[in-house]
């Protein structure tokens, strides 16, 4: 399991300000920590960035890799951006990852810095058209990347198909589709395909003693359905590994002796297998 | 071979609500079967049509649902007396509009007064709505649960920035509760839990996940209730399993269908007969969805609606 190291988004104001002012000591501090915890790749998300992007991945880029061995996944809608990370990105601590291209014609020229730079590309499985309803459409728009990849080339090997997780607190069903699509893209290919989740969306907009809850168990759930890599917290799913045996145990019917944590897992597993209706209340019902 | 229709067996039961006092009063809810599903279990209740009245004359209101109530509806009074007598309403849903801070700005103690002289004017069960306006309801709605104890009327609606006050006061002086959460599943249960929480019995519930007319968002309330009836029967979901609440009245006659008028618009065909259809579809289409309890204005809108019960019970 890869774990790419979530925490340098720009939506974190600490991150912001720090990229703002070009302040070198927060963003290495936070790389570190996810380096140490486990992370093989470090996740700079930048946004938009449409001033100034070039620059600011440059910065990032150079920033992490001073005091990390690891490679850097470029996260930005900002093609500009991306060529310029992929530019001064150090492959000697292993190939870049760029998040993302998708099945919007707009997106398709990333696969193109994927190939020039034969860097790794994540393929985010939503088209113009919205939001996929079910893990068939899913695969149906992971067929069109896989094609145009290779139309690209970037080798399948190099593409990580993203069923693009959501919010449960609205969009419930979507965490079980999402499971199903991990299993099914594996199918699409021999060898099986990447796969990589955006984990932390899933308890985007629940209160924040849940979301720990939700992230390690869901991460759990995917693993089993045979995800290869998540974009998340590295402490978290050290923690969720820890838990690996426990939850798995419950998860076969047997009995476990933690009543909490059994009471924990069994809720969490109903609301994001669908069994039960999800509320921020659920763990207290 | 006879044709021998397939049934489904549910684990859940909607909760019977009973609301008003002694031979005025009525149960809805209490079916352990999808809407009208009768063949398949128990549906012991008919859904329950409230007529619509206000404390303020209906200035708002289009031509054609203030015609009915032409001579009674600038007195909350007369106007109830009327809905019960002359209409046969078998509830009666007292909207206090006229407490709104932008519209006549009555006074808790107004709208309290009203109460009482509504309750002693009628038999039937009384809902009592505020106007909507979260911080406002909150005095208004106390007053009110105050002036009705122990008539056993429902209060409403508790919202998430309200439902402390307005469900302390309708415990305090017997009432049930509309719990009402914007077209939002997961904030309805959500509330249905905080309210709980409180010590409100869970029976003395009713949930209004939010009205919409026909042509203007009704897929999405459709939507929300049948989820809403799907989990309470299916998966025995107990939070879910209040009786729903379709607040028809308010959401259509404000829409441009109700209120075109024919000379601008021939081909949309005669007004009256155009707004009627419009509550009565948009009506129909939530029972089918699940609501047991309806608000509503048009009194041939209502005699409609009752026929289809009929014809589907």
């Amino acid at each position: 399991m890869l774990i790419i190291g979530e925490k340098l988004s720009i939506i974190a104001k600490r991150v912001r300000e720090a990229m703002m002012k070009k302040d070198k000591t927060p963003i290495q501090e936070i790389a570190t920590r996810q380096w140490k915890e486990g992370s093989g790749v470090i996740d700079a998300n930048i946004g938009p960035a449409e001033d100034g992007g070039e620059d600011l991945m440059q910065w990032m880029v150079t920033t992490i890799q001073e005091v990390v061995p690891l490679p850097v996944c470029l996260d930005t809608t900002n093609g500009k951006a991306i060529e310029a990370g992929l530019k001064v990105h150090n492959n000697k601590w292993g190939r870049p990852l760029i998040n993302s291209t998708s099945n919007d014609p707009e997106r398709f020229p990333i696969l193109e810095l994927g190939a020039k730079y034969k860097a790794q590309v994540i393929g985010l499985t939503v088209g113009k058209g919205g939001l996929p309803a079910d893990a068939e459409e899913r695969c149906a728009i992971a067929a069109e990347i896989m094609g145009r990849a290779m139309e690209y080339g970037v080798p399948l090997e190099d593409l990580y198909l993203d069923p693009l997780v959501l919010q449960i607190a609205t969009s419930q069903d979507h965490a079980r589709h999402v499971i199903k699509a991990i299993g099914m893209f594996q199918e699409m290919n021999d060898p099986p395909m990447k796969t990589v989740v955006g984990l932390s969306n899933i308890s985007n907009g629940c209160p924040k003693h849940v979301r720990p809850i939700l992230n390690k168990y869901y991460f759990l759930m995917l693993m089993n359905a045979g995800l290869t890599s998540a974009i998340a917290d590295a402490h978290e799913m050290a923690e969720a590994m820890n838990e690996k045996k426990l939850f798995d145990d419950v998860l076969a019917g047997k009995k476990i002796d933690d009543a909490k944590k059994l009471d924990e897992i069994k809720k969490t597993l109903d609301i994001i297998m669908g069994n039960t209706l999800y509320a921020h209340s659920y763990l207290e019902m | 071979m006879a044709f021998t229709p397939a049934k489904e067996t549910y684990s859940g039961k909607v909760y019977p609500v009973t609301i008003g006092m002694g031979n005025g009063a009525s149960t809805v809810g209490g079916e352990s079967v999808l809407p009208f599903h009768s063949f398949e279990g128990a549906a012991p209740n008919r859904p329950l049509i409230a007529f619509e009245i206000q404390d303020v004359p209906p200035a708002d209101w289009p031509e054609s649902v203030k015609k009915p109530y032409e001579g009674v509806s600038d007195d909350p009074v007369k106007w109830a007396t009327f809905c019960q007598n002359e209409l046969k309403a078998k509830a009666i849903a007292l909207r206090l509009v006229g407490t709104h801070p932008d519209r006549e700005n009555r006074s808790p103690e107004d709208a309290a007064k009203t109460v009482k002289d509504v309750l002693a004017a009628v038999n039937v069960p009384l809902i009592i709505l505020g106007s909507n306006h979260a911080e406002k309801d909150s005095p208004v709605l106390v007053a009110a649960s105050e002036a009705a104890k122990d008539k056993n009327c429902v209060i409403g609606k508790a919202q998430e920035a309200n439902y402390k006050t307005i469900a302390a006061a309708a415990m305090a002086n017997n009432h049930k509760i509309i719990a009402m959460s914007e077209l939002d599943i997961n904030l309805s249960k959500q509330l249905n839990i905080l309210i709980t929480q409180m010590g409100f019995e869970k029976e003395r519930l009713i949930t209004d996940p939010m009205c919409s007319a026909l042509g203007y968002g009704l897929e999405y309330t459709y939507s929300v209730m049948e989820r809403i009836r799907l989990a309470a029967l299916t998966q025995n979901d107990a939070t879910m399993q209040p009786p729903m609440l379709g607040d028809i009245g308010m959401y259509v006659w404000k829409v441009k269908e109700t209120q075109a008028p024919e000379a601008d618009l021939p081909h949309w065909g005669s007004l009256e007969e155009r707004g009627i259809a419009w509550e009565a579809v948009t009506a129909t289409a939530l029972l089918v969805a699940g609501a047991e309890l309806l608000i509503m204005r048009h009194p041939k809108a209502v005699e409609e609606v009752q026929k289809t019960i009929e014809e589907l019970i």
